[in-house]
């Protein structure tokens, strides 16, 4: 099956099977491993991406699925020396300690700080209920979703 | 996840054909289900059809009825003016369904159609008296839930829109699974007036259903102690490591008295 997708402002036209996850094509074929895939079973959010400007589990979307779709990817909002207002926030407020579940919490945030108006402590943390911390460290993550949103 | 065929429909017509010609094929909407379903190799159908490009199946519109169509995705109801101001607590049981992103991918057709009987929609489906729009014909929300994952829909038939009736006051009040979202037990209580009060029931039985004996006590008009000394036979009803049948029934009763405050505050 083929496939266009923009992944980070570039176009990509790719052949798959049809039963390709958008994960599977962001690591395997375009070699976007900061995209994570934590659980299998659609719960843990460490695999959202931005699809056309929503925040997706990208291990529950077919290719076919995101077939024409502007895929935004933890690799596509920031670079090391110019680090997107989320990251730097995370980084500030030492909202990681083992990094897995970072880039998914990282996609996740910018859409809620995106779509959500008046976003307080607890909108932040319901607006997360996707994705799972498996260190727990929800608290910073929280204060850095907060720091984020006053600058983003 | 097995091997599939995937296929991306055009039209309703073109995804009908789609599967008549297919030897094991089934529907994809938004795929919250279906996909973790495939993924787990639950089900290994031969093609997968692809409704989600259909144009103009997910229109939301007020008139005498709140009419969505079946692709209008969780996160867009919750979202919507319209569907707010005409029953908030349609918008409101919109924005507790799972979590943020598969509100964004999920679809009000995948849910009434999947039946999964602790899925949200349904409850709203059975308490605002919905009629759902197919390919074939119209169905009453009362014809519709037949049992667990099952419901009136044929082999192939496609939900196409959802017509709520719109209430003078509504509350949808939920026991959530703390870890999946999903309703242990929800309740919604909708109020049309004239002793009107339909109560939808889901999480607590095969699929979703209207309780009598709910509908019964709030006969007289919603209020609080209206409820007070109801009692919710559980006899048939869910019982599985997060809660027993009992439980449940206990559950009801706490969530329709939620929903009544919820409605006349």
């Amino acid at each position: 099956m083929e496939v266009t997708l923009t992944v980070n402002g570039t176009a990509h036209a790719l052949d798959v099977p049809d039963n390709m996850l958008l994960v599977e094509v962001l690591r395997e074929r375009l070699r976007l491993t900061g995209t994570h895939v934590g659980c299998d079973t659609s719960q843990c959010g460490a695999c959202v991406v931005h699809m056309d400007g929503c925040a997706v589990k990208s291990c529950t979307v077919l290719a076919g699925q995101a077939d024409g779709a502007d895929v935004t990817t933890i690799e596509g909002i920031g670079a090391p020396d110019d680090l997107h207002p989320m990251q730097a926030a995370f980084r500030e407020c030492h909202a990681l300690q083992c990094g897995f579940c970072t880039p998914g919490m990282i996609m996740a945030a910018i859409d809620l700080v995106n779509t959500t108006e008046h976003l307080d402590e607890q909108a932040v943390r319901e607006g997360l209920e996707g994705n799972l911390c498996r260190c727990t460290g929800y608290h910073n993550i929280v204060r850095a979703v907060l720091a984020a949103r006053d600058v983003m | 996840m097995y091997r599939f065929n995937y296929q991306k429909a055009a039209s309703v017509a073109e995804a009908a054909s789609l599967l008549d010609g297919a030897e094991d094929g089934v529907y994809l909407a938004g795929g919250m289900t279906l996909i973790p379903t495939l993924k787990a190799r639950l089900a290994s159908p031969t093609d997968v059809i692809d409704l989600g490009a259909i144009d103009g199946m997910a229109d939301i519109s007020v008139g005498d009825t709140v009419r969505i169509g079946a692709l209008a995705r969780h996160a867009e109801v919750a979202a919507s003016a319209a569907v707010r101001g005409a029953i908030p607590a349609l918008a409101d049981l919109a924005g507790l369904i799972g979590d943020a992103h598969v509100r964004n991918r999920g679809t009000l057709g995948g849910s009434v159609a999947n039946s999964d009987p602790a899925a949200d929609y349904p409850a709203a489906v059975l308490a605002l008296n919905a009629v759902v729009h197919t390919d074939r014909r119209a169905i009453a929300a009362d014809d519709f839930f037949k049992g667990l994952f099952q419901t009136a829909l044929e082999p192939g038939e496609i939900v196409k829109s959802l017509a709520f009736r719109i209430p003078r006051r509504a509350a949808y009040a939920k026991f959530p699974n703390p870890a999946s979202r999903y309703a242990i037990v929800g309740v919604m209580v909708a109020d049309f007036g004239a002793a009107e009060v339909r109560v939808g029931v889901t999480g607590a039985g095969a699929c979703a259903f209207r309780s009598a004996e709910l509908e019964r006590a709030l006969a007289g008009g919603l209020a609080a102690e209206a409820l007070a000394d109801v009692t919710i036979p559980y006899d048939g009803f869910n019982s599985d490591i997060h809660a027993s049948a009992e439980y449940r029934g206990h559950l009801v009763a706490v969530m329709a008295r939620r929903a009544v405050a919820a409605a006349i505050s």
